[in-house]
């Protein structure tokens, strides 16, 4: 049975191999997904407009000045002394936040303001979450961590990512996207084909089990989808400084799940359409859609109403994403992500299952 | 379970599918012998793919047995898949691939070892004399040769039974004339041909026509003995007599 398989493997990869631009997307898209992202989608802010109300003038409130100079993320306005000038500034739009050091500021319990620029939430928020977190690293070199974080609101998400990088958030999004798409859109449309021409109904009157045919269509795809894993990681990590903080090995043995899981969904819905059209449509709606919009990949899945949260638990990609994070920031092993694991490994199973039982009601 | 030459090397009997309530094929029975040329009629949705479907091991019967080479076709498909060729109305041929790639592709699913399927091939674009086409892509063929080489494919591992569905849709009448000259030559070599078709003058060319109305064989015989039960000039007369509803 071996030989068979080779020779359609073989085929298959003709078949890849012939259609350039489809090709060449499938290569090109993690490429361009990564920068566009890294460079321009960029959701981090620099050089915003900041100024600093220093009502105590001492020692403390100097160096948390010195602080906030340092940082690539705000450009001193160092005009803006005053609360009229600040408020002039603010309505001109060159000031973004301003941080003001109440009188006799540096012996806690301390209390400090940031004012923003709030017709933009987005950035306001972005924005005093880097002014948060520099507070705390100020306050964590002098204070115990409890006073630290009575003074401001601490995010979990800035426990792994001190700087609040967006790159660490949209490498595993894009990577989940890459793999879903490649997997699971891109088999069912290249089973569909075979419907479509008619090749299908003769191979299946040929002696190859149908099991095989299966086989032998989506190793190609799994290459592919291997290959694109490398290039988005390579990127990631070359480029833009995210951190690989796991094994290597567990992260490509959880690549390989997933792919699976979007594989099992590919030909789910292979077994269901017959028109290249119909699956690729079905594709984009059930699979890519949920996969970019409700994994967490752009927006934060603890600020969605519920229902959507409920929702999102049948995503694969969420337990995907999460499964990421944990490897590549946490510098996790099997004991943190081994229930993601297992949820993506029972939706395989589950799919697989599905598959086969509407390909024998087919056949029966 | 080998049969011997005299037995028929297709055996229906009472063979029937249900769909729910409905009965595509009605406990349809049949034979076909050693390299006849059987020509499967109907009209469309009178049950012949479905047929078709369980003698090629595609779908189960709901009751009824089908024969292939004295095997039995729902209890040991992978055999009868051995022994068969197929070939649809689609032609079936992969459109990215050259002819070569095409002929040694199906050579290999039959599991014939990389050698004799490029001898095979080699030889096969000769008797055709498809030279010039070996290397392009089935795409830049022109029909009636992709329709050529579907068929010689089907032939490539020498079955027992091929399997024909609808294969001259859309085909002029020269190339469908040719091709039923390759059918012959087939079945001269002792291959039984199965045979679907929409066009009542290759009716005639059959040894044997069954006709299907509403899941039921309403005829089965040669072509001369049907037209003179039925008065008929020509099949086509003999088809309009059984399908057109009766008065």
């Amino acid at each position: 049975m071996i030989k068979p398989l080779l020779v359609f493997i073989r085929k298959e990869a003709f078949h890849i191999l012939r259609d350039r631009r489809t090709l060449i997307i499938l290569l090109g898209m993690p490429a361009v997904l990564v920068l566009l992202f890294g460079f321009a989608i960029s959701n981090e802010i620099r050089e915003a407009g900041f100024a600093v109300l220093d009502q105590a003038r001492n020692e403390p409130s100097r160096q948390l000045t010195d602080r906030f100079r340092a940082s690539p993320y705000f450009t001193m306005q160092e005009g803006v002394q005053t609360q009229a000038a600040m408020e002039a500034a603010f309505r001109k739009g060159s000031l973004k936040l301003a941080l003001v050091i109440p009188p006799g500021y540096g012996e806690p319990p301390v209390s400090l303001q940031l004012v923003t620029d709030a017709t933009d939430p987005n950035t306001a928020t972005t924005l005093s979450n880097y002014a948060s977190a520099i507070i705390r690293q100020e306050w964590a070199g002098r204070a115990t961590g409890q006073q630290a974080s009575a003074l401001v609101e601490v995010k979990p998400l800035m426990l792994y990512n001190r700087e609040l990088k967006s790159v660490f958030l949209f490498v595993p999004g894009v990577m989940t996207v890459i793999l879903m798409l490649v997997s699971a859109m891109m088999t069912s449309i290249a089973i569909t084909r075979e419907k479509e021409l008619g090749t299908m109904e003769v191979l299946l009157v040929s002696p190859l089990p149908p099991a095989l045919i299966i086989v032998g269509k989506v190793i190609p795809y799994i290459l592919l989808a291997l290959a694109n894993t490398g290039v988005i990681l390579w990127l990631g990590t070359a480029v833009f400084d995210m951190p690989m903080r796991g094994s290597y090995l567990l992260l490509w043995a959880s690549a390989l799940l997933f792919v699976g899981t979007a594989l099992s969904l590919g030909i789910l819905i292979s077994t269901r359409t017959s028109s290249q059209q119909v699956a690729m449509l079905f594709s984009l709606m059930v699979l890519m859609l949920p996969t970019i919009l409700l994994s967490g990949f752009i927006f934060p899945i603890a600020s969605m109403p519920l229902p959507l949260q409920v929702i999102s638990n049948a995503i694969p990609a969420k337990w995907f994403i999460i499964i990421l994070k944990d490897i590549m920031l946490k510098g996790g092993g099997l004991s943190l992500i081994w229930q993601e694991s297992l949820i993506l490994l029972g939706m395989t199973t589950f799919f697989i299952a599905l598959s086969v039982r509407s390909f024998k009601t087919r056949l029966a | 379970m080998q049969n011997s030459p005299q037995s028929p090397i297709i055996e229906a009997s009472k063979l029937t599918k249900q769909f729910g309530a409905f009965t595509a094929v009605d406990a349809i029975s049949f034979e076909v012998e050693r390299g006849e040329i059987f020509g499967f009629l109907g009209a469309n949705g009178a049950g012949k793919t479905t047929a078709m479907r369980m003698l090629t091991g595609l779908s189960r019967p709901t009751s009824g047995q089908a024969r292939v080479a004295g095997i039995d076709v729902a209890a040991h498909p992978e055999k009868v898949k051995q022994r068969i060729g197929y070939m649809s109305q689609k032609f079936s041929l992969y459109e990215d691939l050259t002819v070569m790639e095409n002929i040694r592709f199906y050579g290999g699913i039959y599991g014939l070892p990389r050698k004799q399927a490029r001898q095979a091939g080699s030889q096969l674009i000769e008797q055709l004399g498809m030279e010039a086409f070996a290397r392009k892509q089935v795409s830049g063929i022109p029909l009636g040769w992709r329709q050529k080489l579907s068929f010689s494919i089907a032939l490539l591992h020498q079955p027992d039974v091929v399997f024909l569905d609808e294969p001259t849709g859309g085909v002029d009448p020269v190339t469908r004339r040719q091709f039923w000259e390759m059918i012959y030559q087939a079945a001269e070599t002792g291959t039984t041909v199965f045979v679907t078709t929409h066009y009542m003058d290759e009716a005639e060319y059959c040894g044997r026509v069954s006709i299907m109305v509403d899941g039921q064989i309403a005829a089965l015989d040669t072509p001369d003995r049907l037209k003179s039960e039925f008065q008929a000039a020509n099949m086509h007369e003999v088809f309009l007599q059984l399908t057109r509803p009766k008065p």
